[in-house]
C-alpha cells in the first residue's frame, strides 16, 4: 500500500510525523522559556546531549530503563534549573543580544565540558533500540517509536494545554508572556514563573532527550545540537510570539524534513538542509512574523 | 581640532594590530602561529563589526562569506597539477586558473563582497529574530553547498597544498586593512547614518534614512571584508567546510560581544584578548612554562575557559569590555559643554 505520489509510502509518512512530533515538544520547550523570558535559547540542544549522554551511561551500567530515563529526567531537570540561576537570571535585564550570545556561551560550554569528560566517540543508548522494531498497523510496517513519539507529543501538549489555560499557574504564566511589567504589577511573582517555564521546558527537552536517543543511538558531543539549529528555524517560521503557532512550526518543519528525507534519491538527500533552509528564508520574507499568525502590524520586540 | 581628538579611534585598534605582530616576531617559530592565528580572527572580527556593530543586527551570516572567500582564494592559489590530483571533480575553469597571492585575495573579497550583496537584498527587509534566523539559514545554506558540491572544491576534504602565504606581516596587514577600511566607512555619513538607525530606527527614519540601504550597504562591505579575511585565513591553514561553521561563528561573535560590539576598538580588543587567552590553553597542553612553574593542561581546556569567560564578562559587563566606546582623547573643556553636562544631571 502506497500513497502513490512522489514514491511516498507509509513508513515514511510515519517517519514525518515521528520527527514533526519529537520537534514540536522541543519548539514547546524552547517557545515556553522565550515567552516568559524574551530569551532564545540556543543551549537547549545541550541539555537534550546531556539527557542522552544520562540514558547511555544508564545503558552502560545496566540500569532497567525506567531507571535510565528517571536519571534522564533528573540530569536535565538539574542542569536547566543550574543554567538559569547561574547565567540568565542575572541577564534577565539585559537586551536581548546579549542574552543570546550568554546561551551560546553556555552551549559551546556544555559542549566542550561533555567532549573533555566522554570523548569524541560515540556511546551507545542500546536498550532503548528495540522500541525502532516495527509494529504491523493494518498491514503496514509502522516502528514503535513513530507510534510512541506522535502519541507522547500529543499527550504532552495537551497536558500542557491544560496546565496553561485552567490552572492559577498557568494563567500567570500566560499573563507574563504577555507583558511581564504589568503581570507583575498586579501580583504575578516573577521568579515563579520563570521557575515554572524553565521546569516545564527542561521536562520537555528530558522527553525529547529519550525520543532522539532512539531514533539516533550513538550520542556524540554535538548531540542535538542540528536539530535544536532546525527547531529554531522552525519556531521562528511558524511565529514565536504565541505558543500555539511556535508548536506549529516546529512540527511542520520536522514533518517536512522526515518526508523529503524518505522522499529524495541519496544523491539530493545529501542537500536537504539547503533545501529547508531555502524554504525557511522565503517564507520569512513572505511572513516575517510567523507562518501561524495573524498580522498584527505589531513592532517586533526582539 | 576635532580631527584630531578622532585619531585614536584608528591608532589605537591599529596599534594593538602592530603590538601583537610585533611580540609573534620575537617568539619562537611554533609558537608564532598562535599569533597569526590571532590576527586572521581579528581580520574576521572587524568584519562581523562593519555590519553587526554598526547597525545592531545580529547576524550569524558573516561566516559564510568567510568561507566563499576561502574558497575563492584556495582554488586560485593552489597549483593546477595538485588540483588535478586532490579536486577531480572540480570545474574546468576553476581547474585551469590561478591568479597567484595578492589578485586572489582581491577576487576573495569580490565575491564576498557580491554575494553579501545578494543575500542582502532580500534579506535586509526583515528585522530581529526573523532577520537572526534567515542569516542562520544562509549559513547553513552555505555550509551544506560547500560540503558536498565537488564541482567547486573539496567538498568534505580541507584545502591542502594551498601555498601558506599567510605569515605574520601578511596577517598583520590584513588585520590594518581591515581596521582602516572599518575606520574610514564608521567616518563616513553612511556609517553615521547607519549607526543613527541603531540608536533610534524611527527617528533615524523620520530624519529620511533609509534602514534598508543603510543596511544593505554594510553588509556588502562587511561581505566584502569576510571574504578578504576568508582568503587570507585559507593561505594561513589548510581549511574545510567544517571549520568555517558554527564553531568558528560562535567564537568570532563572542569576540565581538565580549570586546564591545558598538566599537571598532571593541571588535580588536575582544578577538585579541580572547584569541590570546584561548591560545595560551591550547599551548598549554603541550605544556607551557609560566613565571617559573611549568603548566599542562588536558585538551580540552581551552574551550572550556573561553566558554566560561564569555559567560562571566557577559554577566559582569554586558556592554563588553570597551563598553562598546572608542578611544578618544579627552575633550577640551568649554563653558557651553560645563553648561551642557549642568543640564543634563539637573
Amino acid at each position: 500500500m502506497t500513497l502513490a505520489f512522489l514514491n511516498l509510502t507509509w513508513p515514511t509518512f510515519a517517519d514525518g510525523l515521528e520527527l514533526g512530533g519529537i520537534y514540536a515538544l522541543m519548539a514547546v520547550g524552547i517557545g515556553l522559556v522565550f515567552g516568559v523570558l524574551r530569551l532564545v535559547n540556543f543551549a537547549y540542544g545541550q541539555l537534550i546531549m546531556a539527557g542522552a549522554y544520562a540514558l547511555a551511561y544508564g545503558a552502560t551500567w545496566n540500569l532497567p530503563n525506567w531507571e535510565s530515563i528517571l536519571l534522564c529526567f533528573g540530569v536535565v531537570l538539574v542542569l536547566s534549573v543550574l543554567m538559569d540561576r547561574l547565567v540568565f537570571r542575572p541577564l534577565r535585564l539585559h537586551s536581548p543580544a546579549v542574552m543570546l550570545v550568554a546561551t551560546f556561551a553556555v552551549a559551546f560550554l556544555l559542549q566542550n565540558v561533555a567532549l573533555l569528560k566522554f570523548g569524541a566517540l560515540p556511546r551507545s543508548v542500546g536498550s532503548l533500540a528495540l522500541l525502532n522494531a516495527p509494529w504491523d498497523i493494518f498491514g503496514v510496517e509502522i516502528k514503535k517509536i513513530a507510534v510512541i513519539s506522535v502519541a507522547t507529543a500529543v499527550g504532552s501538549l495537551t497536558i500542557l494545554q491544560l496546565l496553561l489555560t485552567r490552572t492559577p499557574l498557568g494563567l500567570h504564566m500566560r499573563a507574563a508572556a504577555t507583558d511581564f511589567r504589568t503581570a507583575r504589577l498586579l501580583g504575578v511573582r516573577a521568579n515563579r514563573v520563570i521557575g515554572a517555564a524553565v521546569i516545564l521546558s527542561g521536562l520537555l527537552a528530558a522527553v525529547s532527550a529519550v525520543m532522539l536517543s532512539v531514533q539516533d543511538i550513538n550520542v556524540v558531543p554535538a548531540f542535538g545540537l542540528q536539530d535544536t539549529i532546525v527547531v529554531l528555524a522552525g519556531v521562528v517560521l511558524g511565529g514565536l510570539n504565541r505558543p500555539i503557532p511556535a508548536t506549529l512550526g516546529g512540527f511542520a518543519i520536522g514533518f517536512a524534513t522526515g518526508i523529503l528525507g524518505g522522499v529524495l534519491s541519496s544523491n539530493q538527500v545529501q542537500y536537504l538542509p539547503a533545501f529547508v533552509f531555502a524554504a525557511v528564508i522565503v517564507v520569512l520574507l513572505l511572513r516575517p512574523n510567523g507562518l501561524f499568525t495573524r498580522a498584527t502590524g505589531a513592532v517586533e520586540r526582539v | 581640532m576635532n580631527q584630531l581628538r578622532r585619531l585614536p579611534e584608528l591608532f589605537a585598534p591599529a596599534l594593538l594590530i602592530l603590538a601583537t605582530a610585533w611580540l609573534g616576531l620575537a617568539v619562537s617559530g611554533y609558537l608564532q602561529a598562535y599569533f597569526v592565528d590571532t590576527l586572521v580572527k581579528v581580520a574576521i572580527v572587524v568584519a562581523l563589526y562593519v555590519f553587526i556593530g554598526n547597525s545592531g543586527v545580529l547576524s550569524f551570516g558573516q561566516i559564510s562569506f568567510v568561507a566563499l572567500g576561502a574558497w575563492t582564494a584556495g582554488l586560485l592559489t593552489m597549483p593546477e597539477d595538485e588540483k588535478r590530483i586532490g579536486l577531480p571533480g572540480l570545474a574546468h575553469f576553476l581547474l585551469t586558473t590561478n591568479t597567484g597571492n595578492a589578485a586572489s585575495l582581491a577576487l576573495a573579497a569580490a565575491v564576498g563582497g557580491i554575494a553579501a550583496l545578494l543575500v542582502g537584498l532580500p534579506l535586509m527587509r526583515l528585522s530581529g529574530l526573523a532577520a537572526g534566523i534567515a542569516t542562520f539559514a544562509v549559513l547553513e545554506i552555505t555550509n551544506n553547498v560547500l560540503n558536498y558540491d565537488g564541482s567547486i572544491g573539496p567538498s568534505l576534504n580541507n584545502f591542502s597544498s594551498v601555498p601558506a602565504t599567510t605569515g605574520i606581516w601578511q596577517a598583520a596587514i590584513a588585520g590594518l586593512i581591515c581596521v582602516a577600511v572599518s575606520y574610514v566607512y564608521q567616518r563616513t555619513r553612511f556609517g553615521r547614518m547607519l549607526r543613527a538607525t541603531r540608536e533610534d530606527p524611527a527617528a533615524a527614519a523620520a530624519a529620511g534614512i533609509s534602514i534598508y540601504r543603510q543596511r544593505l550597504l554594510a553588509f556588502t562591505l562587511s561581505g566584502a571584508l569576510a571574504g578578504f579575511a576568508g582568503g587570507i585565513y585559507v593561505h594561513l591553514q589548510p581549511l574545510a567546510a567544517s571549520n568555517l561553521y558554527l564553531d568558528l561563528t560562535f567564537i568570532t561573535l563572542a569576540m565581538l560581544v565580549v570586546g564591545g560590539s558598538g566599537s571598532l576598538l571593541g571588535a580588536v580588543v575582544g578577538a585579541l584578548a580572547l584569541n590570546g587567552i584561548f591560545s595560551f590553553f591550547s599551548a598549554a597542553t603541550n605544556g607551557v612554562g609560566v613565571l617559573g612553574w611549568h603548566l599542562t593542561v588536558p585538551s580540552g581546556t581551552a574551550e572550556i575557559v573561553l566558554g566560561t569567560l564569555m559567560a562571566v564578562v557577559l554577566i559582569l559587563r554586558p556592554s563588553g569590555l570597551t563598553g562598546g566606546r572608542e578611544l578618544s582623547l579627552p575633550r577640551r573643556r568649554r563653558p557651553v559643554a560645563d553648561l551642557e553636562k549642568a543640564r543634563a544631571t539637573t
